[in-house]
């Protein structure tokens, strides 16, 4: 056992046992907080936009002639939590394949963003997405016509990692 | 025989070997692509190129040293390729030094510079030759600043083979094994130089019974299999080792599973039976019945006349209740050439040692126009000559055979029929008084018309799900493992799926593949047979085999693990078995740790 002795250097003065000096100071603090400007957010009434480099939900990018996807499977591979589920398809298109289903089972992801950087299509994206809410466990799986989001919403995080990505 | 000198590595070749084949005997892969033991030599790849010289001496014949003290080795002045040329005695081969890995990343860049480098849509990725060695010899970038040559892609080569020019590397694989071994020559190299690719002679096509052999050796993905594409990736699937049910050849397959469903099926090599291949029916047609159309819970039929799910135990004592009440000699046990020889060899127990029957025979599958001098047989069932060794089979003047039954029937000499494995309502005049027995017990995996008629149906495991040893054609008898999961076989195969069958749980939705209340059929007789007081305590499929080695002449001697050391054992030659060799494999999948 290794207790140490109470000696007298650590015991409390008469002040500091009688406590009315420190809850003073304490609310002399508070009245200065009072006339420095406030730095809370009143969310969600008020929402924050996070910046590009914010990860939040994973979604997929959806341009004009449809989703960059390939079905390529790396993400899902990648994937630490094994939240993504990927199935392909054929098409007529260029890229040949395409993803039948895509679905990210949001409570299994963890927000690392592996995906979008092994992607070779970049097409999956951490979005800015923060608030997300689900009632049932069925609910968090997202669905292809959930992840779609059009070019145009994502353009600060594409170009993040124009800038960043290596 | 000649010895050659390989990295230092003092080896001895057989007269008339190439180098590459030198190497590979003795575990030192110089890295090919058009190079296949099975087919000629072409040499256009120049992948193998290696540095070629001898041990230099002076004039009297002794070793020339440096001034360091090493050996002078002189070199030929240009490379040569590993598979066309022929091992000398004394040959120093060099495969990586700093000479030779120049060459083989010049020779990557050059066949990286028309390659499209589609790997995130293409389905060789994951088991690519190109990707592997991209990987280990090239340098990552590409200095081509061209456009790329463009080429016909989704082209048909055959029923069931797609071509894509742009990621085809010409390595003249799948034309030589056309001309070779499928003996139709029916694809060729037209064009020349970077526009050079591969058509359909015209008026002909490529629909040989071996074409898709050409998807698995093909380095690239140039040709997928029109059955497979996109389905999965390969890292996706587990592979477990295998033998195709397709007929009697039994040749040695791997199957894909992924969520349960068996994905694919691709040969693997066993130089005694299949080589490195396998047909077209046997990759097409043995998994959907594995994967569809299948009973998945024991069945009794209720007092309705309604067949109701039961609990095992429930049906083995139906089945033994049933069968208590007809006498000996009027119960016919029919055996299945489709089952393994454990399940085989513990029904011929039972009808013997428990029903005291000696009516007991099984079905044959014969195909005439099935067969051909190559890979299949006119037998179209895997294990007809297991099911006749170990038991199941009918002695003439004793007992009912199977060409009886229908009249024995009729004529009331057959009260009860216990059915393994088969669907005897398939045979027209069974079929026909099948409503007449008294008791019908079925073993089935699909929902057929015996089974429809059974009073009680026991959910039997498919080879897919078993473990077990079908003997082939040659009398030879191979192991193989299950690849897919069910209740019975889960805690065995838990560690064996791939990464997405193992750590899926009950709420993601990828993991929805039936895991089935399916059983092997002999631990179903088992089951029947302590309902009726037997007193067997089989664990599994091994122990069954144990046994059978002790009764069944023809296997002394075996066990599971010769069988899988020698790929198989011929039947009683357990005691000599042949030279195990060096197993050529193109290239595969490699195990990933997750």
């Amino acid at each position: 056992m290794n207790i140490e002795k109470n000696t007298e250097k650590q015991r409390l003065n008469f002040w500091e046992k009688i406590y009315l000096p420190e809850i003073a100071r304490g609310l002399g603090m508070t009245f200065v907080e009072m006339f420095k400007p406030k730095v809370t957010r009143q969310y969600p009434e008020e929402v924050w936009n996070p910046t590009g480099s914010y990860r939040g939900r994973p979604v997929l990018v959806l341009e004009e002639d449809g989703e960059r996807c390939v079905a390529c499977g790396l993400c899902s591979r990648v994937c630490p939590a094994l939240a993504i589920e990927v199935a392909a398809g054929e098409t007529e298109k260029t890229k040949e394949r395409y993803p039948i289903k895509f679905e990210i089972n949001m409570l299994r992801c963890i927000y690392c963003g592996f995906c979008e950087e092994v992607c070779p299509e970049e097409a999956i994206v951490m979005s800015k997405d923060y608030d997300l809410v689900f009632e049932k466990q069925e609910d968090a799986i997202l669905d292809k016509d959930q992840l779609l989001i059009p070019m145009a919403q994502l353009q600060d995080r594409l170009e993040f990692l124009r800038q960043y990505r290596r | 025989m000649p010895q050659i000198i390989i990295d230092g590595q003092r080896i001895e070749a057989a007269a008339g070997k190439t180098i590459i084949e030198a190497a590979l005997d003795n575990g030192i892969n110089i890295p090919h692509f058009c190079w296949h033991p099975a087919l000629s030599v072409a040499g256009n790849c120049r992948m193998c190129l290696v540095n070629v010289g001898s041990i230099k001496r002076a004039a009297d014949g002794s070793i020339e040293h440096d001034a360091d003290g090493n050996v002078i080795v002189n070199y030929m002045p240009k490379m040569q390729i590993g598979c066309a040329t022929p091992v000398a005695d004394g040959m120093v081969v060099d495969t990586q030094s700093p000479k030779t890995e120049s060459a083989q990343n010049a020779v990557m860049e050059f066949l990286l510079i028309n390659h499209p480098l589609d790997c995130p849509i293409c389905d060789e990725a994951g088991q690519c030759k190109l990707q592997e060695y991209s990987f280990e010899h090239s340098k990552g970038k590409s200095r081509f600043d061209e456009q790329k040559v463009h080429k016909p892609k989704r082209v048909e080569l055959g029923p069931e083979i797609m071509f894509d020019g742009e990621r085809c590397i010409s390595c003249s694989r799948c034309i030589r094994f056309a001309d070779e071994v499928a003996k139709q020559p029916a694809i060729t190299f037209v064009q020349r130089g970077d526009k050079v690719t591969i058509e359909n002679f015209p008026g002909t096509t490529f629909d040989s019974p071996y074409s898709m052999n050409v998807i698995d050796i093909c380095p690239v993905g140039a040709l997928t299999s029109k059955d497979f594409r996109f389905k999965t990736r390969v890292w996706e699937m587990s592979f477990n080792d295998s033998i195709c049910t397709g007929c009697s050849r039994g040749c040695n397959t791997k199957v894909g599973v992924r969520d349960n469903t068996i994905m694919r099926i691709e040969p693997r090599s066993n130089m005694h039976v299949n080589e490195y291949w396998m047909c077209d029916h046997g990759r097409l047609t043995q998994y959907d019945f594995v994967n569809e159309n299948r009973i998945s819970e024991p069945m009794i039929r209720n007092s309705s006349g309604q067949l109701v799910n039961a609990d095992w135990n429930d049906a083995y004592a139906k089945a033994a209740e049933l069968l208590r009440g007809i006498k000996h000699q009027e119960i016919m046990v029919i055996g299945s050439s489709r089952s393994t020889n454990e399940d085989n060899y513990l029904l011929a127990k039972f009808a013997k040692s428990v029903l005291k029957t000696n009516n007991i025979d099984f079905v044959r599958h014969f195909n005439e126009e099935f067969g051909d001098s190559f890979l299949r047989t006119r037998d179209m069932s895997p294990n007809a000559h297991g099911a006749m060794e170990v038991g199941i089979a009918h002695h003439a003047h004793q007992g009912t055979s199977i060409d009886h039954l229908a009249d024995k029937i009729s004529q009331g000499f057959i009260k009860a029929v216990y059915v393994m494995d088969e669907d005897i309502a398939q045979i027209p005049n069974i079929a026909a008084v099948l409503e007449k027995v008294q008791v019908l017990i079925v073993h089935a995996h699909n929902i057929n018309a015996t089974a429809q008629k059974a009073h009680v149906v026991f959910a039997s495991s498919t080879y897919a799900e078993s473990e077990g040893t079908f003997t082939n054609v040659n009398k030879r008898v191979q192991h193989f493992t299950p690849a897919v999961v069910t209740k019975e076989n889960e805690r065995y195969m838990g560690m064996k799926m791939s990464r997405w069958d193992k750590f899926g749980a009950f709420n993601d939705r990828w993991t929805q593949g039936e895991r089935r209340n399916s059983r092997m059929s002999w631990r179903i007789v088992q089951g029947v047979a302590n309902a009726m007081n037997a007193q067997w305590h089989f664990k599994d499929s091994e122990s069954v085999f144990e046994e059978m080695t002790h009764h069944v002449d023809g296997m002394k001697g075996m066990s599971y693990e010769l069988l899988d050391e020698y790929g198989g054992m011929i039947m009683g030659r357990a005691g000599s078995p042949e030279v195990k060799t060096v197993v050529y494999e193109s290239h595969y999948f490699k195990p990933q740790v997750s």
